[in-house]
């Protein structure tokens, strides 16, 4: 029975509340060798509902860096507004923009600020750094990243990111030879296809993938954006 | 033995879907009446829809106490602004994010106000729509509905938009709000056919006096479960 | 040799009923070099003379960005500027993060008044020894604004703070009409001769000593210095000078006049003030 003579204040509190939730949604982010290419979907569900259709998961943070970030939602708007905010502060303290490498240090150091009540997002930052180089970065929940070429983030990542390991990466190819670049060696017309070409095809499979694609192209001389149609059901 | 602390983390009186849709010059949400204790119909004439502001009005379902509680938070800051008398007033997009800052940051201390909010008005003469859930998920969209509405009134208003390539008439609006309170008053159990609508326009906002629908039952003895 | 009783704290009143800590905070800003704003319909322009306190050091920052829709140049304490305006940022930010969108300005203006005003009143605190000029654009237009270490502020057409100022506000009373229809670039030409009258006639403007700011209708606020500022300064050369010679008088509690007792002058400029609201 219960003791009406405990001190619940200072008992643990339990609780039944799930503060996250699946909102879905695709990003995909490949670095070219003076460009780099990052695209989502632009669907926002909830559950078996579709809440928006014109709802891009990038974020446009600094002139040459664009960040793409899926899983719930609100994390996600939350963290962006922080980011943008820890940019500005970056921007007072230095007398300059923030390069694309460190937002993507920050991105990590903000994700891991929160490692026991974690940002449940998908994190992929793509942009140009100080070498005028295409660079992609990806990134787990609680901040663990790494530089790479392409990467697939999101409800559609696993279906996505064999297609790119084999179109880009040409695994298994019968190639042996070990690639130390950090950039795809294809145009950007070829990979903006190729991108328009996966999120179809993932959109064919995953429910929380689909209506359109937003992609956006950078370059030295800025942000570039497409729209793409997918199925919309 | 010790039993861990328990809050009240599920809502008690509580109101059903709020919709709401753009029009060319405006915007409108509608609400019914109702205010649901459990499955008792315990409150018949709680307005849920409520100007804010001459560019802003709000309505929320959920819990009608936490609803409460936002919207007096709200109305502090706009008798702020009006007291201030320095010619900036709230617009509509400015209360929707403070909206989504302060559910996100309840949800984030494990103490939600259970709502869905539905923020609308008029941002530099353009419609705005926006909804806040009690996770402090954001969107904006031509039309919104929750709860109930987001199953069953949602796809009605959306293809309706589509159709007329999201440039519709007030008056149109109107007739497609009504019919999905009637359609949400056939199907949600907890909707009632007396609701409010709350519109912004160019001359301002206002929330109109209660509406009752107009309901045919006779086809529900055709219905195979009636009995 | 006579001391003064009364000039030991803030909280410390003079039988005539002035502050004189408050009075000397506000001559602070008259010894720092001089700055000028002005407001047209749609834009803010703020210049100011910047100083080098020795041969080998560089020129001191006087025009800070807040955000993208403000800016402020400072005339005072440079050091108690940088709080203000790490202050000023702040809530800027706090505004954008809260409502996702711009601070109005003059509700930041407000803020700063609030926090000035505690210093000057509590004892063992010291009030801001800077004055500033706040150039910002939001929902309600351009807006100029001049704040003071007594925590008085007012919105200006067009304003000058600083040494030597009164020389180039008479410059700006005999153009005050003009200001509202004036273009950009005849808005900044005003600026930098008004500013030009604050300097002796020995001296020029150039692109090491004066940097520009401006804010407006679409415009976020920029810094113009170094060859930036160039061009506006080779459009106003050869302009005639104001009436230097009178206004070169070093007058009582201007300038560069070091330390004592605030004049009369001075009295009049801040408490005729501070009973204004």
């Amino acid at each position: 029975m219960f003791d009406i003579k405990t001190d619940t204040r200072k008992m643990p509190i339990e609780h039944h509340f799930n503060p996250y939730e699946m909102n879905g949604g695709t990003i995909v982010g490949v670095a070219g060798e003076d460009f780099a290419v990052i695209a989502s979907d632009t669907r926002l569900s909830e559950g078996y509902s579709i809440l928006s259709r014109e709802n891009p998961h990038l974020y446009h943070v600094q002139p040459h860096t664009v960040m793409g970030s899926v899983g719930f939602h609100g994390d996600s708007l939350t963290f962006n507004k922080t980011l943008q905010i820890r940019l500005r502060m970056y921007e007072y303290e230095n007398n300059k923009k923030c390069s694309t490498p460190a937002v993507a240090q920050l991105i990590s150091t903000m994700l891991y600020s929160r490692r026991f009540f974690p940002y449940y997002v998908n994190t992929i930052v793509a942009g140009i750094n100080n070498e005028g180089q295409g660079c992609i970065y990806s990134y787990d929940p609680v901040g663990s990243y790494e530089r790479e070429v392409y990467r697939a983030g999101g409800s559609s990542s696993a279906l996505i990111q064999p297609l790119l390991d084999s179109q880009l990466g040409l695994k298994n190819q019968g190639s042996f030879e070990l690639s130390r670049s950090y950039t795809v060696k294809m145009s950007r017309e070829n990979v903006v296809a190729l991108v328009k070409d996966v999120f179809t095809a993932a959109a064919e499979r995953d429910i929380y993938t689909g209506d359109a694609v937003f992609i956006n192209i950078i370059t030295k001389d800025g942000v570039f954006t497409e729209h793409f149609k997918l199925r919309r059901d | 033995m010790q039993h861990p602390k328990q809050q009240t983390t599920n809502p008690m009186v509580t109101g059903t879907s709020v919709i709401g849709i753009q029009f060319d010059g405006g915007v409108l949400i509608a609400a019914d009446l109702l205010g649901s204790y459990g499955s008792m119909a315990q409150m018949r004439q709680l307005p849920r829809v409520f100007k804010v502001n001459e560019k802003t009005v709000i309505g929320a379902s959920g819990d009608y106490s936490d609803y409460q509680f936002i919207l007096e938070k709200i109305m502090q800051k706009v008798n702020q602004d009006y007291c201030l008398n320095d010619g900036y007033v709230y617009k509509p997009k400015q209360l929707y994010s403070w909206c989504t800052r302060v559910m996100y940051n309840r949800r984030s201390n494990f103490d939600p106000l259970w709502n869905r909010v539905v923020i609308a008005g008029l941002e530099d003469n353009q419609p705005f729509l926006g909804s806040v859930d009690l996770l402090g998920n954001a969107y904006e969209a031509p039309c919104i509905a929750t709860g109930y509405g987001n199953y069953l009134a949602v796809p009605i208003m959306r293809e309706f938009l589509e159709k007329n390539n999201n440039k519709i008439t007030e008056a149109q609006a109107r007739d497609v709000v009504d019919r999905c309170m009637k359609l949400l008053y056939y199907r949600d159990g907890r909707a009632y056919d007396k609701y409010s609508i709350a519109v912004v326009t160019r001359v301002g906002a206002r929330v109109e006096e209660c509406k009752e629908l107009q309901t045919n039952w006779q086809v529900a003895s055709q219905v195979a479960s009636y009995d | 040799m006579f001391r003064n009783q009364y000039d030991s704290d803030v909280s410390v009143w003079s039988p005539q009923g002035r502050i004189y800590q408050i009075e000397y905070a506000m001559e602070a800003v008259k010894q720092g070099s001089a700055t000028v704003g002005i407001k047209t319909k749609t834009h803010v322009v703020i210049v100011a003379l910047k100083r080098a306190s020795s041969e080998l050091s560089a020129h001191q920052k006087k025009i800070v960005p807040i955000d993208d829709h403000m800016g402020i140049s400072i005339a005072g304490l440079a050091a108690d500027a940088r709080i203000l305006s790490r202050f000023m940022r702040n809530e800027c930010l706090n505004n954008k993060y809260a409502f996702d969108s711009p601070m109005p300005v003059s509700r930041l203006v407000a803020l700063i008044g609030s926090k000035s005003q505690i210093p000057t009143q509590r004892y063992g605190r010291r009030p801001f020894g800077v004055g500033l000029l706040v150039a910002g654009y939001d929902d309600l237009g351009p807006h100029l604004y001049q704040t003071c270490p007594s925590a008085n502020y007012y919105e200006c057409k067009s304003m000058a703070i600083g040494a030597r100022s009164q020389s180039a506000r008479t410059y700006l009373e005999k153009h005050l009409n003009e200001f509202p229809d004036c273009s950009l670039d005849d808005a900044i030409k005003h600026a930098l001769r008004a500013l030009r009258d604050t300097l002796p006639n020995e001296i020029e403007l150039s692109t090491k000593n004066c940097s520009l700011g401006i804010v407006g209708q679409n415009t976020p606020f920029t810094i113009f210095d170094d060859e930036k500022i160039k061009p506006y300064l080779d459009a106003i050369e050869g302009d005639a000078r104001g009436n230097a010679g009178s206004d070169d008088r070093r007058r009582p509690g201007d300038d560069d006049e070091q330390g004592g007792r605030p004049t009369s002058e001075a009295r009049v400029n801040v408490l005729t003030e501070s009973m204004e609201h």
